[in-house]
């Protein structure tokens, strides 16, 4: 019967370092720390030795001084005198732009298909197999730039729509659909828009009360009031009539061929386009199998009881599957909108002016200033990924199940 | 082995590292070969033939003093660069010499730490159009639509003469030659600008050169040469003097055919003979060979042998001598002496 | 009983009527067509409009694959023969095939390396990925990282030979260690093998010819071959470091935990081609002067990076998915933390990972076609450099992406279909 005591103190030996459990942690760590300091200091020693012997400093001061280049698509004031800073915040703006449209767009395609998929139909659950599985294993950049090919050699240019044997032509007169991009009609706002404006967006908020009025009817009194046509109505109507009213303030700007180019209207470069749609259609293959999986995920036993209950499919659907469904897919649908912004990078390979293609590709090549420039270049994705994976991760506490 | 060497320099050389990298001299004799920067493919300046061997002015350069220093003009690497890799490439040491038709500025000389041996040909920016949009002067380009190479001298020159004729422009920006010919080709762009000299060769390489003219308009000086690190002035030295010793074969008469010849006994001609080794220790001076020049020389011909042979009228890319003639036939090449 | 029927009823049937045919919209294709077709208007006009779609894809593609014409050396000569037809210029792929699969600058006699090594490929991997494989292939797949490099690469096979035997070494140096503990096997064996790595480098140098083929440098590495490259090498190299990093992190020690979420998170949050801008403009800087450390080497280590902290996610969520029990089971058996790791928590959780691995290993793959926008040349790069430039086949976008699309296409989705084969195999073990 020995009796088991702790180890004496005082009787520390250097063994105990490695083979003593409760000091062997603090060894490995402290090894792992000065390892890592070692590679630090080993790299930026490397770097200071490599810097010394070309003459070179690391500085951020180029960012305060002008860019002197010119950048297409601005959406803040930007000429070729505005600095550095400056023009990697257009480019950050045209990021957050072509990641915010290929979300949208991407959701809308991906949850269409992953649906589809779904459907009773066999025909059509094989073509959208087919196009998931296409899109899926194939890199997103051959998708870019297929796009971009489609832009460059088959729509037509506007030199084809000069002259009098133009070969192609405007749709409805309105619309331009040429290889430097998309022309549309844009609004201009006349003298008395800002009363239509405010219309529509009371009828919006008139819209949601609506809604909430008649859910409470619902609930508290049984009653069910149609939403679907008072809610089109209410969007349309006051704002029609105020429009007409108030004298036609909001007119169409429309483009016209004027010299080398398309002039008026709003102008979607063929670059913004290519990357907003292959990321779109490329993403949505992914969303497409997550919303798959979340409605698989969804008991058969859930339809079966909503449709016991007398529930329509549309309904089912609506009611009872989707906001269940919704809990599994927020998750791989954060990480996808991260991946579609993360590849909004390969926005220079067709010239798109993004955040890689202005502090990363202009700024870097005009200033010399590799280290700096990719080194904020980083920092700034970096940021840009937190924040958009902290504020979905607020809306998937908000809709999660909540348990009691 | 090479990786291992890799390994063993690595460790080896993180200890005595600060030390290291002042003489490229010993790194590139040590090596064998001479690591030399040239652009992705421009014809006529660089670019890879049918054979995959690299051939064009700015190669001709490398070879010459690959020549001078390791007596073999074909003891070179070729890395391609392009317009944002290339200073980086320099001043961390892969390449040993930068000859990619680069613009010699203040601020790349003084700030980015480089240092140009000299122009190995004087450009300036001009610009391409199809000859059926019958634009005749580059100021009738208003709301064209450009097709620019980034991080070249060029889109900053551009953006300077639009707001100084006050005419607006829409940039294409374009990483390499080679991404910009279909843009432009195709219609994307309305114009193509970039040096004059390399709208010359990308043209020569369209299908149908005549439907494209270049604008009369020079809107910019672009004197191209090669460049080194700043300081290691010896390596800055030998590739000073071997692209002035092409240039001084020139005017001294000297070409690939007789130079063999004009060095084996010193001649009557003392700078000849000085420029070729015959006379006086120049190649010494420099830590070469005394017939340092004479094999530069062999490598690809005097200066107007390699014009011509790459890039001269005779050629596709058809360029005219003007501003890179000797300063005796109306140019500005003038070499110091060799003395 | 049988009387009064036959009182009552003139006609009592006393055998079974023969089975008769379902009735035609109740049976066979008609009603499968009903049932998946035409179920309801909405269906049926879905399928209309499908079938639709589909006629008119075949009808536009068809006459461009079967008027293809496979046998000019230039776009203008295709054109002509075609004579305004619609159809296909495949003369691109096959007078620019070899560009497109090894680069424009591989030596040409030397192709049937790089085949070989993707042939054997074949044969080492067959183990790994096909449990029923001849387990004594493995040894063959430990061989080939060394045998592949000296194909492709070229020059002694003393080079690779020597680090082989360096690793061996270090293995029994592991081996010999490990009684003591763990970690003294695992310091004693990397430095055996540095050792033997470090003096046997001095043999290859001293040998340089002996059994040497053409030595290759890797910038003349292009075409679809630098893919296959870039993304064997690198998927095979982040697995380790993956596992690694997926331990530091589940680890209870704070200082290691932080350093591996640090790298993990910060090389999630930021595009690949950042991390490729790093290879190509910066990393040469903090290489110690002097030392060349050629590109496809740089982009190799920073995509290994990449891939590595995306697998080091999957195996975190393997060894979170393991239930806690295995873990105790393991320290009430007293084994210490890497036998528990080794023996009983790794093989287990690498087991549930590997689904996910192959995904990001696809992606990876998909992935290495951004090194065309750091100017290097594989597939994609070749495709949108020297042939689209090229004076010759100027405006053929078709036939090349198609073949691009074609080609990933056809290794990503055998890939992933193996992958929900292999799900399958280990589901079935599991139940």
């Amino acid at each position: 019967m020995s009796t088991i005591s702790d180890p004496p103190a005082g009787s520390f030996q250097l063994s105990m370092l490695i083979n003593d459990t409760r000091y062997r942690s603090y060894t490995f760590q402290f090894v792992a720390l000065i390892l890592l300091i070692m590679a630090f200091a080993y790299l930026g020693h490397n770097l200071l030795a490599n810097l010394r012997a070309a003459g070179l400093n690391i500085s951020y001061n180029f960012l305060g001084e002008p860019a002197g280049y010119d950048i297409n698509q601005t959406l803040i004031p930007y000429t070729s005198q505005s600095t550095h800073w400056q023009a990697s915040m257009v480019g950050v703006l045209n990021t957050l732009l072509v990641a915010f449209l290929g979300c949208i767009m991407a959701t809308i395609i991906g949850v269409f298909v992953g649906v589809m998929r779904l459907s009773d139909n066999w025909l059509v659950r094989q073509l959208m197999s087919i196009y998931v599985e296409i899109f899926r294993n194939v890199p997103v950049l051959i998708w870019i730039l297929i796009i971009m090919a489609i832009f460059i050699a088959v729509l037509p240019q506007p030199r084809d729509f000069r002259g009098d044997d133009a070969t192609a032509s405007m749709v409805l007169g309105m619309f331009a659909f040429t290889g430097r991009g998309f022309y549309t009609p844009a609004p201009v706002f006349g003298p008395g828009s800002s009363v239509v404006i405010a219309t529509f967006l009371a009828s919006l908020v008139g819209i949601f009360a609506f809604k909430r009025y008649a859910k409470k009817a619902l609930y508290d009194r049984g009653q069910l009031i149609p939403t679907l046509w008072p809610s089109i109505a209410i969007f349309f109507i006051p704002t029609i009539l105020v429009f007409f009213i108030m004298g036609r303030p909001i007119t169409l700007d429309y483009p016209a061929l004027q010299g080398f180019n398309f002039q008026g209207g709003i102008f979607m470069r063929n670059s913004l386009i290519a990357l907003w749609f292959a990321l779109s259609i490329y993403t949505a293959a992914f969303i497409a199998e997550n919303v798959r999986a979340g409605i698989l995920a969804v008991s058969k036993g859930q339809t079966e009881a909503a449709a016991s209950l007398g529930l329509r499919p549309g309904r089912i659907m609506n009611l009872v599957i989707l906001p269940q469904a919704l809990r599994v897919i927020i998750p791989p649908l954060i990480s996808q909108y991260l991946n579609l912004t993360k590849n909004s990078s390969l926005a220079i390979a067709v010239g798109y002016m993004d955040l890689t293609g202005t502090l990363g590709g202009i700024t870097l090549n005009q200033t010399g200033r590799a280290i700096e420039a990719i080194f904020l270049l980083m920092l700034f994705y970096l940021a840009i990924s937190l924040a958009i994976s902290a504020i979905m991760n607020v809306y998937n506490n908000a809709v999660k199940l909540k348990e009691r | 082995m090479k990786k291992l060497a890799i390994l063993g320099a690595m460790t080896a050389a993180g200890l005595s590292a600060g030390v290291a990298s002042a003489a490229t001299l010993d790194d590139v004799k040590a090596r064998g070969k001479l690591n030399c920067g040239v652009t992705t493919g421009l014809v006529g300046f660089a670019a890879p033939n049918a054979n995959g061997e690299w051939e064009g002015f700015d190669v001709g350069v490398c070879r010459a003093v690959a020549a001078a220093v390791l007596g073999d003009p074909t003891a070179v690497e070729f890395v391609p660069t392009t317009g944002k890799t290339r200073f980086t490439a320099l001043a961390s040491g892969e390449i040993d010499l930068l000859a990619r038709n680069t613009t010699w500025t203040f601020s790349r000389d003084v700030d980015l730490g480089f240092e140009f041996v000299g122009i190995n040909y004087y450009d300036g920016q001009g610009f391409m159009v199809p000859k059926d949009l019958g634009v005749s002067s580059a100021k009738e380009l208003d709301g064209a639509t450009v097709c620019i190479q980034t991080g070249t001298t060029t889109e900053l020159n551009l953006a300077d003469f639009f707001r100084a004729n006050n005419i607006s422009y829409e940039p294409v920006p374009i990483e390499t030659n080679a991404e910009a010919q279909p843009l432009y080709l195709e219609g994307a762009c309305d114009v193509y600008t970039t040096d004059a000299s390399g709208l010359a060769a990308t043209r020569a390489a369209f299908e149908n050169p005549g439907d494209h003219v270049i604008l009369p308009e020079i809107i910019s000086k672009e004197p191209l040469g090669p460049l080194v690190r700043h300081g290691d002035n010896q390596w800055g030295d030998i590739a000073r003097w071997t692209l002035n010793a092409l240039i001084a074969a020139e005017e001294l008469g000297v070409t690939s055919a007789n130079v063999a010849e004009l060095a084996a006994a010193p001649g009557n001609n003392p700078e000849i003979n000085r420029l070729l080794g015959t006379e006086g220790t120049l190649g010494a001076m420099l830590g070469l060979e005394n017939d340092w020049a004479v094999k530069a020389i062999m490598a690809g011909g005097n200066y107007g042998e390699l014009f011509e042979k790459n890039i001269g009228e005779n050629t596709p890319i058809g360029l005219a001598r003007g501003l890179n003639a000797l300063w005796t036939e109306g140019g500005l090449l003038y070499t110091p002496p060799f003395r | 009983m049988s009387d009064t029927h036959a009182q009552t009823v003139a006609f009592v049937r006393t055998t079974m009527l023969p089975e008769q045919p379902p009735p035609a919209s109740e049976a066979g294709v008609i009603k499968w067509m009903r049932e998946n077709l035409f179920k309801g208007w909405f269906n049926s006009l879905l399928t209309i409009l499908s079938l639709y779609f589909i006629f008119q894809i075949v009808t536009s593609a068809y006459p461009w694959f079967a008027n293809g014409i496979w046998n000019t050396s230039s776009l203008a000569e295709c054109r002509e023969m075609l004579d305004g037809m619609t159809g296909a210029c495949f003369s691109v792929l096959t007078e620019r095939w070899n560009q497109l699969l090894f680069g424009f600058t591989y030596p040409t006699d030397a192709y049937w390396r790089p085949t070989l090594a993707f042939v054997l490929l074949i044969v080492a991997i067959a183990p790994v990925l096909y449990p029923k494989a001849p387990r004594q292939l493995l040894v063959f797949t430990g061989i080939y990282p060394f045998l592949a490099y000296w194909l492709i690469w070229g020059g002694t096979l003393l080079t690779p030979l020597m680090i082989l035997v360096g690793l061996i070494a270090g293995y029994f140096a592991f081996k010999q260690f490990e009684r003591q503990s763990f970690a003294m096997g695992l310091l004693a064996g990397v430095v055996a093998a540095i050792v033997v790595i470090w003096a046997g480098g001095i043999v290859p140098a001293a040998m340089p010819d002996v059994l040497a083929i053409q030595a290759i440098p890797s910038r003349d590495l292009g075409g679809f071959m630098l893919n296959m490259i870039l993304g064997t090498v690198c998927v095979s190299l982040s697995l380790p470091l993956g596992i690694m990093l997926a331990l530091g992190r589940q680890s209870s020690m704070p200082i290691i935990k932080w350093i591996c979420v640090i790298f993990i998170e910060f090389i999630r949050g930021v595009p690949l081609i950042t991390l490729l801008f790093v290879a190509n403009v910066v990393l040469a800087y903090f290489f110690p002067p002097g030392s060349n450390i050629d590109l496809v080497l740089r982009v190799i280590i920073m995509i290994t990076m990449f891939s590595a902290a995306y697998i080091a996610e999957v195996i975190r969520g393997g060894l979170a998915a393991l239930p806690r029990g295995q873990y105790e089971a393991a320290d009430s058996l007293g084994l210490d933390y890497a036998q528990s790791m080794r023996l009983i928590i790794l093989p287990q959780a690498l087991k549930i990972s590997i689904p996910g691995i192959v995904n990001v290993a696809v992606g990876l793959f998909k992935d290495t076609t951004l090194v065309s926008v750091i100017s290097m040349f594989d597939l994609v790069g070749m495709i949108r450099g020297p042939i689209l430039a090229s004076t010759e086949w100027n405006g053929v976008y078709w036939e090349l992406w198609g073949f691009a699309v074609f080609v990933f296409f056809i290794v990503c989705y055998s890939i992933s279909k193996y992958s929900q084969w292999l799900e399958r195999q280990l589901a079935t073990d599991r139940r």
